[in-house]
């Protein structure tokens, strides 16, 4: 013992003090929800992808109509029904402005002593197919945002309210929705039809009408799932007041649910107009959507593919990549309703 | 302890009243807490503790019946600034402390809101500074203040949810199963916690819980609750050496302890509401049996209790 003591000196010892400080202490970075779930949308190559070709679309619908200097409804017959030309890519073989005549492959271009370029060739009335292609874009992504506008302000107003305040209100509210949810949007947009004209205000007026009812439903379901929770009844024995708690409480953790439903209204709308335009109730010619130019291309794709060809193309693109993005929105920012 | 902080009088609270679905949450209950007592509410899943507890601070609309707060009706047509300063003087602190803070907020502005909702700060600044000392009554640290919540440890998200309610500095605090939802070790720092601040600042609780001997550990006077009826109310000691109804009794036999020789010999006594028997005339009523303790019985039992306590 005493030999035990000599080898193990008191002042070798040292008191340990319990630090509560830094018990406490968390050495996570902090982040924010959003920042979080950018983080996890980082990772989805598919969802970025899509975000960048989403917004090479745009800005081609926006700057593509004035790249030739044509106007998508000048009717130029002596230049009817060329098939693209692309100056450089020509001498690959394809988008030369070959074409079939008669039975025969001819450089069109030649025959008809065109000189000028169409990039994506002509219709049948010679008017600018890439001019066209664009400015139907435009129309796509015109609807595409009036839907998400429509489903964000409408719906959420109305789901909000209806959710929030319940009760005999709630019942009104759900019972107009049952309603308008029995009528077919086709059924409303040849009512439309009949007291105006075919057009987009048509088409706007109808997804008015019946867009936004997905939308309120969520947004009524996530407003009864949130307004009984604990942290919503902490604000009201503090005293806060409906506007608060509607702001600072409901809305901020609904946000994600809207955004990731606006995503998937988005394509369906622009799938919805393309329909209509397709099948003769959209938009009036000369005005050009991506519906109408489809059911101009399908009229001759046995013999101008081409004229299918790229509204076809665009749409797809389009429709895939919103969904994509749907898709990675609601990965990173519900990670719960995954699969 | 004399003078009356709350009373509670004939409180009744039916949901779908009147419908086929109608639930009795609360059933006609009577009850006072004294300034600066803590009285323990307890009772099985689903008896009216949590209703009582919400019922008293407005949550919910009271059926019948009167909450006194320092003589002042709780419920009622009020006007906008008394129905502040009662949410100012009255708090609640939630059972759940992954449901209680949202989860998009900063613990910043988690615990000011009460502060700025009662304009209780002048700037950013000082708001700030308000929320840091919180958060140190509440042993967190000021770090914790640009966080967010699912940062945090059950314990401490509790402990954030007290900081949030004492914000207002508040007079009374009900409880609402502060710790059913924390792992043993942390209960009792949270409920040490609890103690402290009663001490340090004058507080008045009510107290809802299940598990009674935390219930005793913290509580001055007990209730115990069956199905929306406060069947008996005592001091904590009186409650534990001499539980008169049934159902208490019941309640304090299913106490584990832990002592192998005692729990080998333990026998729970379940409690059946048809053994009272009570002819279709008998009134049932809260009768005080003892000094402050109270009980609700028969006549025939209300003779019979007060012999077997002499």
């Amino acid at each position: 013992m005493q030999l035990d003591k000599q080898q193990l000196p008191p002042e070798k010892f040292e008191r340990v003090v319990i630090d509560t400080d830094s018990a406490e202490r968390i050495s996570k970075p902090s982040l924010s929800f959003w920042q979080d779930a950018w983080l996890r949308l980082r990772k989805n190559k598919a969802a970025i992808v899509s975000m960048v070709v989403l917004v090479l679309l745009v800005l081609m619908a926006l700057v593509g109509p004035h790249l030739n200097g044509r106007s998508g409804d000048v009717q130029n017959l002596r230049h009817a029904n060329l098939p693209p030309k692309i100056p450089g890519i020509e001498k690959l073989g394809i988008f030369n402005g070959v074409g079939e005549l008669g039975g025969q492959k001819l450089d069109l271009y030649e025959v008809k002593k065109v000189d000028e370029y169409y990039w994506f060739g002509t219709d049948g009335l010679g008017r600018d197919l890439f001019t066209r292609l664009w400015e139907g874009t435009q129309i796509s992504l015109l609807i595409a945002f009036i839907a998400a506008l429509i489903d964000v302000v409408i719906g959420v107003a109305y789901g909000g309210i209806s959710g929030y305040f319940g009760g005999r209100t709630d019942d009104v509210m759900q019972r107009v929705v049952e309603i308008l949810i029995g009528i077919p949007t086709l059924i409303v947009v040849i009512l439309m039809i009949l007291i105006m004209e075919p057009g987009i205000t048509a088409i706007i007026i109808a997804i008015s009408i019946t867009g936004w009812i997905g939308m309120s439903r969520i947004v009524r379901a996530q407003i009864l799932k949130f307004k009984g929770q604990e942290f919503v009844l902490a604000s009201r024995t503090l005293g806060a007041s409906h506007n608060r708690i509607i702001t600072k409480h409901l809305l901020p953790n609904i946000l994600g649910i809207v955004i990731i439903n606006t995503m998937f209204t988005i394509p369906s709308a622009i799938f919805f107009e393309a329909f209509l335009s397709f099948i003769g109730i959209g938009l009036q010619p000369p005005a050009a959507s991506l519906g109408t130019l489809i059911n101009d291309g399908y009229k001759v794709m046995e013999f101008q593919p081409y004229v299918l060809l790229f509204p076809a193309l665009v749409i797809s693109i389009l429709m895939i990549a919103f969904n994509l993005i749907g898709d990675g929105l609601r990965d990173a920012l519900d990670p719960k309703m995954k699969d | 302890m004399a003078e009356k902080l709350l009373e509670v009088k004939n409180l009744k609270q039916y949901f779908n009243a009147g419908k086929p679905s109608e639930v009795k949450a609360i059933d006609d209950i009577s009850f006072d807490i004294y300034r600066g007592e803590t009285f323990g509410l307890v009772g099985e899943s689903g008896c009216g503790k949590s209703t009582t507890g919400r019922t008293i601070i407005r949550l919910y609309d009271a059926t019948d019946g009167e909450v006194l707060y320092d003589g002042v009706s709780v419920h009622g047509n009020k006007s906008k600034a008394d129905v502040k300063s009662l949410n100012q003087k009255m708090q609640m602190i939630f059972q759940d402390p992954y449901a209680s803070l949202n989860p998009r907020m900063k613990v910043l502005d988690i615990i000011a809101e009460g502060l700025d909702i009662h304009g209780l700060v002048k700037n950013a600044k000082e708001r700030k500074q308000k929320v840091i000392e919180l958060l140190e009554t509440v042993g967190l640290n000021k770090e914790h203040a640009e966080r967010y919540p699912h940062e945090f440890s059950g314990g401490q998200r509790q402990r954030i949810g007290i900081a949030r309610a004492l914000a207002v500095n508040p007079e009374f605090i009900i409880a609402d199963e502060p710790i059913s939802a924390l792992d043993v070790s942390i209960q009792a720092q949270v409920v040490n916690l609890l103690r402290d601040l009663q001490k340090e600042k004058g507080l008045t609780y009510l107290f809802i819980a299940h598990d009674l001997s935390m219930v005793k550990y913290i509580s001055d006077r007990i209730g115990v609750m069956y199905f929306g009826k406060l069947v008996e109310m005592a001091t904590a000691e009186e409650l534990y050496k001499n539980p008169m109804h049934p159902y208490t009794k019941s309640l304090l036999s299913a106490i584990p302890l832990p002592d192998p020789i005692y729990e080998r010999s333990r026998v729970r006594t379940p409690y059946n509401p048809d053994d009272h028997k009570y002819g279709p005339d008998e009134k049932v009523e809260f009768r005080e049996v003892a000094p402050k303790h109270f009980v609700l019985c028969s006549d025939k039992e209300f003779e019979e209790m007060k012999t077997q306590l002499k």
